[in-house]
């Protein structure tokens, strides 16, 4: 029997990320689906996008990559989200429980038209693209993850940054009373993260609603977090309550907590070592098991084309 | 005291056939779970994790052995106190294997440069080569051999493994000092109840413990 395959079905189209997943997202599915059938019978519930939920209208974007993706289960329990515990496996635990539902970001600062958005208003501010991303943590570990966002240039366009505006400044939310990392004095609270206007500006750097095609599940930084692909995972805010602009340099959690192994820019970097750790190859996560190799780690995460240009002339082992 | 200072050789037999039997549940929990892909994300990391924390699990149970015995005057602690060593010396092979395995794949460069680069490889690795002159001479053998003194002061190395293994974790952790800091803190009190009970003779003398049950 001679079996077709069309050229143009993506890898992730055959191979649905069902599979992948275990029996808990199984109990999920059915929670899911009791939920939905309830949502049909009262036809005014779910007015508004929650963790799980399907995003409608997403594009395919020309900066995806094509490798194969991080199953839903690997991204969704292997998380550094200290707010919810130092341990990788915590969120997943914990942050169920975090009310992302109303929401607010304020967006403020050096910008003409300041503006404190509602979630469900900032989500339809610009066109939401799938994008596929590579994610590498400051760790020596990497996945491939299906984003759903838009740039943040497209924000950043609505609220008119004014010439003194040099820097963006994400401050996440650190509620004691939902985040049970956040009662420990671990990193400075709340976590707070910068770019450099022109890298906030870059079309690669995304506003991020969603993952797998759904709404971001909390442990992930529902509902809106940043990323910014072609620098170390925790530049990339999660859950963000405020975007503001400056004139100077934000301080930023890691740096706050260890100036000497993180600084600023923390563009992936081969070439540069962590103090304590070398940078020069990643584990892939949920690529084989325990025999997997590990990769060699690409300059700027594999994203140089795109964003070398802003760094021309810059001595990146100084401006790690 | 509820339990007795002695037992009675088929109890001390049972009883070192259960701590045994338990003390290989980690590595029979491990080898199930990376037989069917049970260890999470990120399996290598989960292996090195687990058996790094059980080496210093047994580190502190054998540091411990000598302090609870002259508190609770319960002698026969002393015939499991071998035991948990060697198990201590087991997990740190296990350890040690998969960080030259899976973890660096053989790449003699990168683990030199490792080495180098991650001074808490550094002193795991002075507390892994420690460790193997007290494990070659626990045996009955070399214990007679090189005499009760010798054998003691050998021995008391343990103690500098203990510190150089909580150094080691304390130095690798990124922000979360909880672990280590306990850790260390178990550490710090059975050393210091060593030292505060050294001159208390346990109540009732243990037996000797040179073996006759020994393979030949
Ligand atoms: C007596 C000796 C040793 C003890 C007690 C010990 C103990 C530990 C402990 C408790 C951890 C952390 C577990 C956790 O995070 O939950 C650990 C991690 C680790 N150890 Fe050891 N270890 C020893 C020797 C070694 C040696 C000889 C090496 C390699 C040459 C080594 C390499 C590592 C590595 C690579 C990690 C993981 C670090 C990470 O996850 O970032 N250790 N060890």
């Amino acid at each position: 029997m001679l079996i077709k395959k069309s050229a143009d079905i993506l890898p992730s189209e055959i191979t649905p990320r069902r599979v992948y997943e275990g029996r808990r997202e199984f109990v999920r599915q059915l929670g899911r689906i009791a939920l939905l059938a309830g949502a049909q019978a009262l036809p005014f519930a779910a007015a508004h996008a929650q963790s799980g939920q399907k995003i409608p209208g997403l594009k395919k974007s020309a900066f995806s990559t094509t490798e194969k993706q991080t199953p839903y289960k690997d991204i969704t329990t292997y998380n550094n989200y200290y707010e919810f515990g130092t341990d990788k496996a915590d969120p997943a635990q914990t942050a169920g429980k975090l009310k992302t539902r109303p929401w607010t970001v304020s967006v403020e600062g050096a910008v003409a038209k300041p503006r404190t958005y509602g979630i469900d208003d900032l989500m339809k501010l610009g066109a939401m693209e799938e994008r596929v991303y590579r994610l590498r943590c400051v760790e020596g570990w990497s996945m491939v993850i299906p984003w759903a966002g838009f740039s943040l240039s497209d924000l950043i366009k609505e609220v008119q940054p004014t010439g003194n505006a040099k820097f963006v400044e994400f401050v996440t939310l650190a509620d004691p009373a939902q985040m049970p990392g956040v009662r420990q004095q671990i990193l400075h609270w709340p976590y707070v993260e910068g770019l450099r206007m022109d890298e906030a500006m870059n079309p690669l750097t995304l506003l991020t609603f969603g993952l797998y095609g759904e709404v971001l599940p909390n442990q992930s930084g529902a509902p809106v977090r940043v990323v910014v692909p072609w620098k170390y995972g925790f530049k990339s805010g999660k859950s963000l309550v405020k975007i503001r602009f400056t004139e100077q340099m934000p301080k930023t959690a890691w740096s706050l907590a260890n100036a000497s192994e993180y600084g600023f820019y923390s563009n992936v970097n081969p070439k540069v070592d962590h103090p304590r750790w070398s940078q020069a190859t990643e584990r892939r996560i949920g690529e084989g098991g325990i025999f997997a190799q590990k990769r060699a780690t690409l300059m700027f995460n594999g994203y140089g084309d795109q964003v070398a240009q802003m760094y021309a002339g810059m001595d990146l082992r100084r401006n790690f | 005291m509820l339990l007795p200072a002695r037992l009675s050789p088929k109890q001390s037999t049972i009883l070192k056939g259960a701590l045994f039997i338990l003390s290989l549940g980690p590595v029979a929990v491990l080898s199930v779970n990376a037989f069917t892909d049970n260890l999470g994300a990120n399996p290598v990391e989960y292996l090195t994790r687990a058996t790094g924390t059980w080496t210093l699990v047994f580190l502190c149970i054998t540091l411990g052995i000598t302090p609870v015995r002259r508190l609770t005057g319960w002698n026969w602690l002393t015939l499991t106190r071998r035991m948990f060593g060697l198990f201590a010396f087991f997990y740190v092979c296990l350890h040690f294997t998969t960080y030259i395995w899976f973890d660096q794949y053989f790449d003699v460069q990168s683990i030199i440069k490792d080495v180098i680069k991650r001074p808490f490889i550094t002193i795991g690795f002075a507390a892994f080569l420690l460790l193997i002159p007290l494990a070659i001479t626990s045996n009955s053998y070399l214990t007679r051999k090189l005499g009760a003194k010798r054998w003691q002061n050998l021995h008391r190395a343990t103690y500098l493994v203990c510190i150089l293994g909580v150094i080691h974790y304390w130095w690798l952790v990124k922000r979360d000092l909880t672990q280590p800091i306990i850790y260390g803190s178990i550490v710090l009190a059975f050393l210091s109840a060593r030292l505060l009970l050294r001159g208390r003779k346990p109540k009732v003398r243990p037996r000797p413990v040179a073996t006759a049950r020994e393979p030949a």
